[in-house]
């Protein structure tokens, strides 16, 4: 039972609050050249929340930790990221410091090792505080105490002075979250804040950040595997493969009709309790594009079920196919499901 | 008592829940610490080692420099307050001995301190800048090392004369290599972790993310090495003063003693058994210390 997502496309104002251009991505390595984005576009709007979807190595995560300037040394990028105007890639660092943690925060895949075994919890958090708005650690306090009953922690007093690895796995991820949104970041980048975490965790987490998004204007992207999790928190999704996007649209659009033969793929391969569990599920036969070598024509075409002979030569371009909703594929929506079958509901 | 051994249990963990302080990982280990008794007995041991060799010269009846034609290498004994015995120019070996440990002591913790603090912040630095920066300082760490510390001492001697001040520039100028490098491999074990990802990412500077994030998780193995340091540094000094390097006349060293006391094995073994004993005893205090915070930082080893 998948609910039919109820997101109200009302509060956001289509102002963009990030606006990715020619976004490319590159790794230098002792094999060659490594491209982990090539000639992304994006924007995120005012208080809306977009997911980010792909496979392991599409370039999701890549592109936000460049857009924070995390990037590993042998990276670099070209293109640009802009954060109402300021130019962060290759920013100084200076610019990015007074943004990361204040404007812009980001919560990490691994929270069970994103926070230092050698400071308490507390002190961790004050850092957001003392360094961004000046406060003195006993006033850091009060408002950390407070984050933490919002993150639903209980006993916070005594959480704020004790160590993470007194803490479960979830409530350090609570944790984190709690400091990712301590200065009301404009923009808060949730880099698959529940892969690890069990289920009911998981809820908790996710209705947590949709309620942030609710309460506080916040912009937010959820970069996951899971599309269950994007059905019901997102209001447009990024479709990634091989490093570029290959759809980009609405929710609902998306899941009503999937434009490229990937994104089709996908919610094909997704479990769901109206299949028969004696059944396979469904997969994407093949393997993820070699990004050292990637193919002149469409990265998805040695997997894709209707490539035509144009996919291999060229690369097919990213074009509208309705409101906001655009796809990089040669074939015509309506001949991708002709072949494809149609999507189990 | 009717109580069931499971409600014990709870009461235990309810008290466990009651109590606010939090245990640092500092605190376990010190805990891990005082449960091993070689150190926990080392650790008196050293203490008594360091309180004698400090308050013994204070009050006893002869000073480091009475010599005396009376009682030249009388063997130990009650008798006069030589309890150890007296040398060839009928100095008390005794307040020597003792006088001796505070010299040797001294110098092997102030070197460990100049060591500690040249390497790790040396050693920090160039694992945490990286890329050009680690390579240019640590082939420069790779040069020093290369020169053979005698030879080093020997320069400094003969252009600044003998002085006691020089034993630990030289000592503390070459052992803050290894320090160095050990404390480079760690920062970069702990660079690529996620905590220090997210300090980057909350913005914090370099300066704080160095300070407060990298370096308290590197202390552990640095902490080991500084027990194995003072003894090795210890020994240093006793074999530079062996070589007439190091500790002069009138002051005296336990390496100095040892190497006087050699001379006279046949005839008066003492000379050389007592500042020895102290030696050895110390040495093997500090490798139990060190052995004892290996395994109470690091549990998972053993």
């Amino acid at each position: 039972m998948r609910s039919i997502p109820v997101t109200g496309n009302g509060a956001s104002t289509m102002t963009p609050v990030i606006e990715c251009q020619q976004l490319n991505v590159r790794f230098r390595t002792d094999s060659g050249q490594v491209t982990a984005v090539s000639d992304l576009d994006f924007t995120l709007n005012e208080g809306e929340c977009l997911g980010v979807v792909g496979e392991s190595g599409s370039g999701k995560s890549q592109t936000f930790l460049a857009m924070f300037g995390l990037l590993a040394p042998n990276g670099a990028t070209t293109g640009s990221i802009r954060y109402r105007g300021t130019e962060l890639l290759n920013a100084p660092r200076a610019t990015l410091d007074g943004l990361r943690g204040n404007r812009l925060a980001m919560i990490f895949q691994d929270a069970l090792s994103g926070l230092t075994p050698t400071m308490r919890v507390g002190d961790q958090m004050a850092e957001v505080l003392m360094r961004h708005q000046g406060l003195s650690r006993r006033d850091a306090r009060t408002r950390i105490i407070e984050a933490l009953e919002v993150v639903r922690i209980a006993d916070p007093e005594r959480r704020f002075s004790a160590y993470p690895f007194e803490m479960s796995g979830g409530m350090r991820q609570r944790v984190m979250i709690a400091m990712a949104t301590l200065c009301r970041p404009e923009v808060l980048i949730a880099d698959e804040p529940t892969t690890a975490l069990d289920v009911t965790v998981q809820a908790q987490v996710l209705r947590l950040l949709d309620g942030l998004k609710r309460h506080t204007g916040t912009s937010l992207v959820l970069i996951t595997h899971d599309l269950g999790v994007v059905a019901g928190l997102c209001d447009r999704v990024l479709i990634m493969y091989g490093g570029r996007a290959v759809e980009l649209g609405p929710v609902r659009e998306i899941f009503r009709r999937p434009a490229h033969p990937y994104t089709q793929a996908l919610l094909r391969s997704m479990p769901s309790l109206v299949i028969d569990p004696a059944q396979d599920l469904p997969v994407i036969p093949g393997q993820p594009p070699d990004l050292e070598n990637l193919p002149a024509g469409c990265a998805f075409v040695s997997r894709c079920h209707c490539s035509v002979d144009a996919c291999r030569s060229t690369r097919p371009p990213f074009t509208a196919v309705g409101t906001d909703h655009g796809r990089a594929c040669h074939r015509l929506p309506g001949d991708i499901h002709a072949i494809g079958g149609a999507v189990p509901a | 008592m009717s109580t069931r051994p499971e409600l014990l249990g709870s009461e235990a963990l309810a008290q466990a829940a009651r109590g606010n302080v939090s245990r640092s990982l500092w605190r376990q280990a010190g805990r891990r610490f005082t449960r091993n008794r070689a150190a926990m007995g080392s650790v008196v041991i050293l203490a008594v080692i360091a309180l004698t060799s400090i308050l013994v010269p204070v009050f006893w009846p002869h000073g480091i420099e009475d010599a005396s034609w009376e009682s030249i290498l009388v063997p130990p004994g009650l008798a006069d307050w030589h309890w150890f015995g007296t040398d060839a120019n009928g100095r008390d070996l005794l307040v020597r001995t003792f006088y001796g440990g505070r010299i040797s002591l001294t110098i092997g913790l102030l070197t460990t301190v100049v060591a500690l603090l040249i390497g790790v912040t040396y050693g920090a630095v160039a694992g945490f800048v990286g890329g050009r920066t680690d390579g240019f300082m640590m082939r420069f760490v790779d040069v020093l090392y290369s020169l053979p510390l005698i030879f080093f001492i020997i320069i400094l001697v003969t252009v600044f004369g003998r002085n006691i001040f020089l034993v630990f520039v030289a000592i503390g100028a070459v052992e803050w290599l290894t320090m160095s490098r050990i404390v480079r491999g760690q920062t970069l074990t702990v660079k690529s972790k996620e905590y220090v990802e997210s300090a980057v990412a909350i913005g914090l500077s370099r300066g704080a993310i160095l300070r407060r994030y990298i370096i308290p998780n590197v202390l552990g193995p640095v902490i080991v090495y500084v027990t194995l340091l003072i003894p090795t540094n210890i020994i240093v000094e006793s074999y530079l003063s062996f070589l007439g390097l190091g500790v002069q006349e009138p002051l005296t060293s336990w390496g100095l003693l040892i190497s006087q006391g050699a001379g006279q094995l046949d005839s008066a073994p003492w000379l050389i058994f007592f500042p020895a004993t102290f030696l050895a005893v110390t040495m093997f205090c500090f490798n139990f210390i060190g052995d004892g915070l290996r395994d109470a930082l690091d549990p998972r080893d053993r």
